[in-house]
């Protein structure tokens, strides 16, 4: 057996940390362009809210993680803000897949007795100061050394970067642009039902591929959108999270950062038109003890409509190749057999890397998502399960949530929740 | 000192402890395409590396390698995001599956080499050219000057070699 392969991985004797943890608190500002504010600012906010939900004070919290691509706040300085001493923090590069990776992370280092509580914070201006379509300060960056294999060719922004494998899929399996385009109509969709999302309009098929072309096969409205937010996830153990305000979100299973070979540059390893993904669900699903046909929610990516539909092919929703059928039959909209994202994600709600997708899947399986559904009198919403522009976005009978984080077609993350059963 | 160039109004730099791109750049402004060949696997790889992807073996001979290839995949930009690229539109960046060491290690694997699509004579491709251009157009390489001592191998279609009837591009012109 070789050392590298994916089968020694032994994800079938020990079930890890399955059901051990949660996510007990979730958080964010609102999403919007022009924030005005710095990112610590930001991301004090998208805490206190986080910590506000989960009935918790700065004495509850004693651990920290944040992520970044240079284009943030570090946890010292948040944690000052909100007078929280800490007993463990880092933060890390990365965009992307990262969220999933952190929050297992959090849970080895709590199991590891080094803190209590994690709470884990991206801040970004994505719009108004590093955009993270790569245009004004990170197309400004020096390039240097191994970047000149890329960059100087024009070779730099994400979705130039991804489209060779979005082309390749097409050309190897006859995937269109037309069975793409429902990823966006989808999550427009969910947007429209989300107060909080950035576009709230509902898209159509034909007004996605009549879109103009940013570089093929991405046509604008098959990119995400470009907002200044902070958002902020916290995880503790189970027992822990159960003594809450809100039911816990259970962490089944995670897998962080999982590769394709070559990951220095992983078009040299084919085929290209599969993804990380492929290799991730060998964790993923026998830690969790659960398979695809077992989730109702899921969190694909959505970078771009393309990064949804491989990701959901390649762990195994779908037979492979059959990826852009599995998104255009309905099955991904509210109403159909298992919806993704339902916020409207980053096409739609706000460009968070990941955070947003995981908040959403958090509210799902505690059966509150926050729409537009009257309010009883204990406070919580009353969901109608009328799916129409304005009205409800809460899945029926939400038990078990995927997510599924992107870094790149060689990159990424993925995470199983569920319902706490008690 | 680090070799340091202006290309398109880019600064591209290597440094001085960066000997794999030293070389890499050093051979292509040569007119002499060279990859690194693992001393144990015997194997090419791309783009330089301190190491064998293979065998973790950091012994390695720099060998001639024809710049020949297939388009594997590409990528054609409408919308630029480097200020450098601004009046390149519409521009194309290939990635060619060199015809040697192709389908190997294992089936799936090859040197996917990136460059852009220019004309013979090292310019940016004209739109009716790109039109011309995708996955199975066979390929071969041109370079560009950066510095006298850093060229970037970069590609275009080899008007001598068998043509796919139609090469496959994505639907929408």
């Amino acid at each position: 057996m070789s050392l590298s392969s994916v089968s020694d991985h032994d994800a079938s004797s020990g079930k890890f940390l399955r059901g051990k943890y949660a996510i007990c608190g979730v958080g964010e500002t609102s999403y919007r362009r022009g924030s005005e504010e710095s990112t610590r600012s930001l991301a004090t906010w998208a805490i206190s809210n986080a910590m506000k939900d989960a009935g918790m004070t700065a004495d509850d919290i004693d651990g920290m993680f944040s992520y970044s691509g240079n284009d943030s706040t570090f946890s010292p300085f948040v944690a000052g803000d909100l007078g929280i001493r800490l007993n463990f923090y880092m933060d890390v590069h990365g965009g992307g897949s990262s969220i999933e990776a952190l929050i297992g992370m959090s849970m080895g280092v709590i199991e590891a007795g080094m803190c209590k509580t994690v709470a884990i914070f991206r801040a970004m201006n994505g719009y108004s100061s590093v955009r993270i379509g790569g245009t004004g300060a990170r197309s400004a960056v020096p390039i240097v050394g191994d970047q000149i294999h890329s960059r100087a060719y024009g070779w730099q922004s994400a979705g130039q970067m991804f489209a060779p494998t979005f082309l390749r899929h097409m050309y190897d399996y006859g995937t269109t642009p037309e069975q793409v385009a429902a990823v966006k109509v989808a999550h427009s969709k969910h947007a429209s039902n989300n107060p909080k999302a950035f576009y709230k309009k509902r898209y159509t098929v034909e007004e996605v591929v009549n879109s103009r072309i940013i570089c093929k096969p991405l046509h604008l409205l098959d990119c995400c959108v470009e907002t200044d937010n902070a958002t902020c996830i916290i995880v503790t153990r189970l027992d822990r999270a159960r003594d809450c305000p809100n039911p816990p979100a259970v962490i089944q299973s995670v897998v962080g950062r999982c590769c394709k070979p070559r990951a220095d540059m992983h078009y040299q390893h084919g085929p290209i038109s599969t993804v990380a993904g492929h290799y991730a669900r060998e964790i993923l699903w026998p830690n969790a003890g659960l398979g695809p046909e077992d989730v109702d929610v899921t969190g694909s990516y959505d970078a771009f409509t393309f990064t949804t539909m491989l990701q959901l092919e390649d762990y195994g929703f779908c037979k492979k190749g059959d990826g852009g059928h599995y998104v255009s039959d309905g099955t991904i909209e509210l109403g159909g057999r298992r919806p993704n994202n339902t916020s409207g994600g980053h096409l739609c709600e706000g460009y968070t890397h990941g955070m947003n997708m995981v908040i959403e899947n958090t509210r799902q399986l505690r059966g509150d998502v926050d729409d537009s559904c009257p309010i009883g009198p204990d406070g919580r919403r009353r969901h109608t399960h009328d799916y129409r522009e304005g009205g409800c976005r809460q899945v029926k009978h939400a038990e078990v949530t995927a997510n599924l984080g992107w870094a790149m077609p060689g990159t990424g993350s993925a995470m199983v929740m569920a319902k706490d059963h008690r | 000192m680090p070799i340091q160039g202006d290309y398109m109004g880019m600064t591209l730099t290597i440094e001085d402890l960066d000997g794999e791109n030293r070389d890499f750049f050093r051979y292509c402004a040569r007119r002499d395409f060279r990859l690194q060949r693992g001393k144990q696997s015997g194997l090419l790889r791309y783009p330089p590396t301190t190491a064998c992807p293979w065998t973790s073996d950091r012994e390695s001979d720099w060998v001639p390698v024809e710049g020949k290839g297939t388009v594997h995949s590409y990528v054609e930009v409408h919308h630029p995001i480097q200020p450098a690229f601004r009046d390149k539109v519409p521009y194309m960046i290939i990635l060619a599956d060199l015809d040697i060491q192709k389908g190997a290690p294992t089936e799936h694997e090859a040197l996917r080499v990136a460059g852009n699509l220019m004309t013979a004579d090292g310019e940016f491709a004209p739109p009716e050219m790109i039109k011309r251009v995708g996955i199975g157009t066979r390929v071969r390489m041109v370079f560009v000057d950066v510095t006298d001592e850093f060229a970037l191998p970069h590609w275009t279609i080899d008007e001598d070699a068998e043509q796919p009837d139609k090469p496959w591009r994505y639907a929408q012109e």
